[in-house]
């Protein structure tokens, strides 16, 4: 691994105009200026609840939308505004897996032309000949070669998931986006879709971007952790970082909310009150102070920078972080368990869609 | 049917409070052998095959199960919401005492809102659209309580919201569900739920839908009204974290079957089945060894249409060969796990409890590398 990221992102923005008839009456920040690096190999877990921006970054790392403002480098190659021609070789570098394997195959192409796509788009034709390529791709994400001429509605969800992964890795790529790739799977087969991916992860030495809002699954296949709150990372680090030491209250709020399978019965928790507030008019300074039960004046007005801390490759967006080490059940017995009803009048709606 | 009367005051009538104790004739509801069948063109579909179980009004009981478990054709035969036409439903269903299964659209209706309510996963679509959500509360308040006028509905509806943590209630009365964030929607609907003071509560994956921090909220909230109001819940998941939250005891479904069946702590900490195992297994964690490759069950959960013979696991099960040819032949019973810390603890597998144990035992001190 070279220190010489595969993917830089700079300021990263997508601002989407809301309109009433004809006029644009405001804008969503869905994403407001990211800054992270993914080197080869590395995987990088992107985390956050729904409205957080994390689908919508990994559809401008592959390009399927539009940055608003920003900067994408993917190979030492700056691709944020790429055109489409521009954009064809990389796309062979820079693959995408979706959430939902139902909807992101035709259903009228066989498994076979479904993954022999990427190759025929790109003029690629293999030593073997496609087929062979194809049968061997099938093979590699465990699935019955001999599959080759069936449809994707004779296939499971996991199975599904595999032939999507299967046309991700026909090109060979070095970076993988992936969105939600276990979420619409039943529990006993997310473990084997999140093996699998583990396993591609280390024999072909891919870099990937993993979204998701289950932070356990992220925890078993992500080296590194952004957490993403209301467009912006609020925090970044190593994952023994960020699930053993979180600095930022939303990193800490966010796993001590999860119910986890090996604590029976209701914990000291912290509890965030309220809903995410709209991105279309995100509070002031940090966005996340209506939440927060440290929030004091500066958060109102001053928004905090991500910066790292103790020189350490954690970085966190907060005006009063946590010290480095404080434990989570530290922390939670000394809180208490409601930070006083603070949010729910600052509470704000979801946009209405 | 003499308890269709609404009560006179408008009021929710007193319901005498059964003290928690473990016998299956104290239970508010009382399901035995209950068999879902449905009639489609590719066959039959044995969707729910003798399951048994009993829930207490302040308890709470999680069903447990994948797609196609039969964890929710359950709940909605107890709500009586399967079509008769297409279904044919046998067994025994009591509701305080009330027998459902063969009872009367009619009559069902009158209990449905009143003894025994439902929280759907999707608030969004559960609720209508075109009307205000404290008109729709409100309604589910008069239709069984006819003698209320509307000034007395809108208090009740109004209380509710504000008992289930909604800000300016009295506000949000009128404001339609498209207005309501996905939490406080999930909240509209559990104070339409409980606007009758129903004893029976059924919660289908009521925070699937939700993030983590306002699912913490919901569940929350669940237990404090459960509290309040006594009621028994069933709480229909996926999530075994979530069950471990929140639930007394734990019922597990696979394929139509109960296979596992005992208090929160025996099943989650001192699970018998393969199956339930396997899940424990496969489900990351945010404790214990990250870089440990989760252990998946292999295959895919069976099509009812076409359960496999026998268990219906053995196909995925890893310890199937020990059994024998039994496994394939066979349905395993439910029958006691064990004694002492496991009594009350049923499991439906062809195996013996100490077989069970030692190859458990055998797994963990070689895990990681028992695919």
């Amino acid at each position: 691994m070279t220190d010489e990221p595969l993917l830089r992102v700079r300021g990263l923005s997508k601002h989407f105009p809301v309109r009433q008839g004809l006029r644009a009456t405001g804008l969503v920040r869905a994403v407001d200026g990211l800054d992270f690096d993914v080197r080869p190999g590395e995987t990088l877990g992107l985390v956050g609840e729904s409205g957080c921006g994390k689908t919508t970054t990994g559809r401008m790392l592959v390009r399927l939308l539009e940055p608003t403002s920003g900067s994408i480098e993917f190979d030492g190659r700056d691709i944020t505004h790429a055109g489409r021609r521009e954009l064809r070789p990389l796309r062979q570098e820079l693959q995408i897996i979706f959430q939902d394997p139902y909807a992101s195959l035709n259903p009228r192409h066989t498994v076979g032309r479904i993954v022999a796509m990427p190759l025929q788009v790109n003029g690629i034709k293999p030593p073997g000949g496609i087929k062979a390529r194809v049968q061997e791709l099938l093979e590699l994400v465990g699935l019955n070669p001999e599959h080759y001429n069936r449809y994707p509605h004779e296939f499971s969800g996991g199975q599904r998931q595999r032939i999507g992964i299967a046309r991700a890795l026909a090109l060979r790529p070095k970076l993988i986006v992936a969105d939600e790739p276990v979420s619409a799977l039943d529990v006993s087969i997310q473990a084997q879709v999140v093996n699998l991916l583990r396993d591609l992860q280390r024999e072909l030495g891919l870099a990937f971007v993993f979204i998701a809002h289950d932070l356990a699954v992220v925890r078993h296949f992500c080296q590194r952790v952004a957490v993403m709150y209301l467009g912006r990372i609020v925090e970044i680090g190593d994952r023994a970082d960020i699930y053993e030491r979180p600095q930022h209250p939303y990193t800490r709020a966010l796993l001590s909310a999860i119910p986890d399978v090996t604590q029976l019965g209701p914990a000291g928790r912290i509890r965030l009150t309220g809903d995410v507030p709209t991105p279309l008019d995100p509070p002031s300074g940090c966005r996340f102070r209506t939440r927060c039960w440290k929030a004091q004046d500066v958060c109102a007005t001053e928004e905090p920078a991500l910066v790292p801390r103790d020189g350490g490759n954690q970085a966190t967006a907060c005006h009063f972080p946590e010290p480095a080490g404080a434990g989570l059940v530290a922390e939670a017995a000394a809180i208490g368990v409601e930070p006083e009803g603070r949010g729910v009048e600052a509470n704000v709606e979801e946009v209405p869609s | 049917m003499d308890s269709s009367e609404p009560s006179p005051s408008g009021e929710p009538d007193d319901r005498p409070v059964v003290p928690a104790q473990r016998s299956d004739q104290d239970a508010y509801l009382r399901v035995r052998d209950l068999r879902v069948r449905f009639d489609t063109e590719d066959g039959v579909v044995r969707a729910v095959d003798g399951v048994s179980f009993a829930v207490e009004r302040g308890r709470t009981l999680g069903i447990v199960g994948e797609s196609g478990s039969g964890k929710s054709v359950t709940s909605l035969a107890i709500l009586g919401l399967h079509d008769p036409k297409r279904t044919t439903i046998t067994g025994e269903i009591s509701v305080g005492g009330r027998q459902v299964v063969g009872l009367a659209d009619e009559e069902v209706r009158r209990l449905r809102g009143r003894d025994m309510a439902m929280i759907f996963q999707d608030p969004l679509s559960a609720l209508h659209p075109y009307y205000t959500v404290g008109r729709q509360i409100a309604e589910a308040y008069r239709v069984h309580h006819p003698k209320a006028n509307r000034r007395e509905a809108r208090q009740r509806a109004v209380d509710m919201l504000d008992r289930v943590g909604i800000p300016q209630p009295a506000r949000r009365f009128d404001q339609y569900p498209h207005e309501f964030s996905g939490g406080m929607r999930q909240r509209a609907m559990i104070a339409m739920s409980l606007v009758n003071d129903p004893a029976l509560l059924i919660a289908d994956e009521p925070t699937t839908a939700l993030d983590v921090t306002v699912q913490a909220q919901i569940l929350d909230l669940l237990a404090d009204l459960q509290a309040e109001f006594h009621s028994a819940i069933i709480l229909i998941t996926h999530d075994l974290g979530v069950v471990g939250q929140v639930a007394d005891d734990v019922l597990v479904m696979y394929g139509g079957r109960a296979v596992e069946r005992g208090s929160v702590e025996q099943v989650l900490r001192a699970p018998q089945h393969p199956y339930t195992w396997g899940l424990l297994s496969s489900v990351p964690s945010l404790h214990g060894d990250a870089d440990a490759d989760l252990v998946p069950i292999p295959g895919n959960p069976p099509s009812l249409i076409n359960l496999p013979p026998g268990c219906a696991f053995h196909p995925r099960c890893r310890y199937a060969d020990r059994a024998g040819s039994r496994s394939r032949t066979e349905v395993p019973e439910l029958r006691p796990a064990g004694e002492g810390d496991s009594a009350g603890h049923l499991v439906a597998c062809h195996l013996s409890a100490e077989e069970r144990a030692t190859f458990y035992a055998e797994d963990i001190a070689s895990v990681g590398v028992a695919r």
